[in-house]
């Protein structure tokens, strides 16, 4: 797809449905330490460049809920 | 109150109450609805004879289904219905994803022109029942429809099975060489065999109302998640024919479904979400949905078709075409078997092709209910980060998902598939066990779907400047009906671009086979159909 950035998902769906079964019966704090993981480790697959600049999108992206307080 | 005027068919007493009746039956289905009717039609236009029982004596009642794919209009046209209802419906392709108020994404479910029948239409249940009913009376001979005919119990015995029957003249027998359950999701042939219907359910409730009215709404599916008008929750808008516009709202768990459905309550909600102008309620439910299917649909004599043997929560529309699926698989193997052309194990891939048909529909339908009720703050908090980061990111847009709409299924493990001797990657939509893919003949000349019929068929595709009369002289040999297609779209479709091809289509339109040209021969053909008809051993 034109725009995409990364080597992308092949099935969108299934990546998700793993990400939230992941996290499933884990308390707030023990699905954020997972994440915190997930994140890492995803940065080593991406390398630098990709992980550097995954941050700055994220940030970009302007949480709404934000936005309206 | 619902706009549709529901006419009660004509119920007849039992020729076996009046002393006239064999007590005898073929094929008997037990239930009119989609999957039912669509079976006998499909039996009939083989030559086979069956008795439909109905407890019920009108049409689908309420808000069902109203999204019809592509796949199911293919074989509704194939049985004789379907420019009627394309006619009727209301087509569309796009759908228009929204967060809060802005528009997310859409999605185009057709992009590519050069198909007979369009990615889907909205068409209410009550009219596809009432088309398919009326499509059975053309075969009086073939198709005895009873009304008011419930199924009480069922004793499966040698060599077929032994039907209780209720009606309003009083109880009687049938002696069925096969049954077909077609009796829904509370089925009741599945609870006289004490068979199990594992799965799970989704806490949630969804109000779903038709709505009359006069908007300016396009053919569209409209999704909403937290929209403005429903704080929170979810929405859907879709547009059905006669100004009838059905609405799901997500309600949330801890709603009262009775009162949820009080018009006070329910007024309210929808002018918030379709503005001032005036509207008529139509009809309104309250629904909770699941995702359940049996462990097997075929049980000896005993068949289940449709909702008896698979439910699945309705984003994505995958219930009822699925159910037409069913029938489309079912019907030829029957017919070939109830004809001694084919061994009685041939029913047996009826449970090895539907249940992976079914476990998709299952797996995608869950996936999209699980996404549109997050259970718990983790999930909420990914979905809202996939659905902010969708503005910008194609790549979130992806992962939103309101419904993945009905595809055919594409039977790729089934033992009927014979030879694929096109180059490994050629045209892989179009490999053995594939849904038929549509393409245009050229000017004034059809589609390949209208072409391809119900029975074994070879299809010779190239250019027209290669084409011999060999094909047809090995496919005459192997006793096989011979189709030509030139179009370049068809060529391109089936990978025969290079050179020409030659591809074996079962009765359902699947694809059995295929071959470059030069491989092609009446003895591969004829391995092929042996195969296909599960006389391979
Ligand atoms: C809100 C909602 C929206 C939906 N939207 C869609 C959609 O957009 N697209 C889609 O494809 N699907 C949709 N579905 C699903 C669809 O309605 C079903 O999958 C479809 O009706 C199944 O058809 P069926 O013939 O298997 O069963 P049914 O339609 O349930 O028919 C069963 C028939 O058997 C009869 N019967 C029952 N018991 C007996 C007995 N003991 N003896 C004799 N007869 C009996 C009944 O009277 C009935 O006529 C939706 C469902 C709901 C609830």
């Amino acid at each position: 797809m034109s725009g995409e950035r990364g080597p992308g998902l092949a099935d969108p769906d299934g990546f998700y449905a793993a990400l939230m079964a992941a996290h499933e019966g884990l308390s707030e704090a023990e699905s954020a330490a997972l994440n915190a993981r997930i994140v890492l480790l995803l940065a080593d697959a991406a390398g630098d460049e990709a992980a550097i600049a995954a941050i700055a999108r994220a940030r970009a992206t302007a949480p709404q809920e934000k936005a309206g307080r | 109150m619902p706009r549709y005027a529901y006419r009660p068919f004509p119920y007849r007493k039992a020729p076996e109450l009046s002393g006239s009746g064999r007590g005898e039956a073929a094929v008997a289905i037990v239930g009119a609805g989609p999957v039912g009717l669509t079976l006998a039609i499909d039996l009939a236009l083989h030559g086979v004879p069956s008795v439909v029982l109905d407890d019920n004596d009108v049409v689908s009642i309420g808000s069902r289904a109203i999204c019809w794919a592509k796949r199911s209009l293919e074989i509704f046209d194939r049985l004789g219905i379907g420019e009627k209802l394309v006619e009727k419906g209301v087509t569309w392709k796009i759908g228009r994803l929204h967060h809060r108020d802005r528009e997310v994404y859409s999605f185009d479910l057709l992009p590519e022109p050069g198909h007979k029948m369009p990615a889907f239409i909205n068409l209410q249940q009550y009219y596809v029942e009432e088309y398919l009913v009326a499509r059975a009376g053309e075969f009086p001979d073939l198709i005895d429809l009873r009304w008011k005919n419930r199924v009480s119990d069922v004793k499966p015995g040698r060599g077929g099975v032994e039907l209780s029957v209720a009606t309003p003249d009083g109880p009687y027998r049938l002696h069925a060489d096969w049954v077909v359950a077609c009796d829904g999701s509370r089925s009741t042939v599945r609870a006289a065999l004490g068979l199990d219907f594992a799965g799970r359910v989704f806490e949630e409730r969804f109000l779903i109302c038709d709505v009359e009215m006069e908007a300016e709404f396009p053919s569209e599916r409209w999704f909403w998640f937290e929209p403005p008008f429903h704080a929170g929750q979810s929405a859907l808008l879709h547009k059905q024919p006669d100004n009838i516009y059905r609405i799901d709202l997500q309600l949330g768990w801890d709603t009262d479904p009775e009162a949820e459905k009080a018009p006070e309550r329910v007024i309210p909600r929808i002018q918030a979400m379709v503005g001032e102008r005036p509207f008529e309620i139509d009809w309104v439910s309250v629904y909770t949905f699941q995702c359940r299917r049996m462990e097997r649909f075929v049980h000896g004599r005993v068949l289940f078709a449709g909702d008896s043997a698979h439910v699945v929560s309705p984003f994505g529309a995958r219930g009822g075409n699925g159910g037409i699926q069913d029938a489309d698989n079912l019907a030829w193997k029957l017919a070939l078997v109830l004809a001694g052309e084919a061994p009685e194990s041939l029913i047996e891939t009826y449970d090895d092709e539907r249940i992976p048909a079914a476990d998709e529909n299952i797996l995608n339908s869950s996936r999209s209910t699980a996404f549109m009720t997050p259970k718990s703050p983790m999930e909420a908090t990914f979905r809202k980060a996939v659905l902010e980061l969708a503005g910008t990111e194609p790549f979130a847009r992806r992962l939103i998902n309101s419904g993945r709409l009905s595809t055919a299924h594409h039977y790729r493990a089934t033992g009927l598939s014979g030879e694929d001797a096109l180059l490994p990657g050629e045209a892989p939509l179009a490999a053995p066990g594939a849904p038929p893919v549509d393409a245009p003949l050229g000017a004034g000349s059809g589609f390949l779907s209208e072409r391809l019929g119900g029975g074994f068929r070879a299809l010779w595709l190239g250019d027209p400047r290669h084409a011999s009369n060999r094909f047809e002289c090995e496919c005459a040999e192997a006793g096989l009906k011979a189709l030509a297609a030139t179009s370049p779209e068809a060529r391109r479709r089936y990978g025969a671009e290079k050179g020409p091809a030659v591809y074996l289509f079962r009765p359902d339109q699947h694809v059995a086979a295929r071959w470059p040209e030069a491989a092609f021969s009446a003895a591969r053909a004829r391995a092929a159909l042996t195969r296909a008809s599960g006389r391979a051993g």
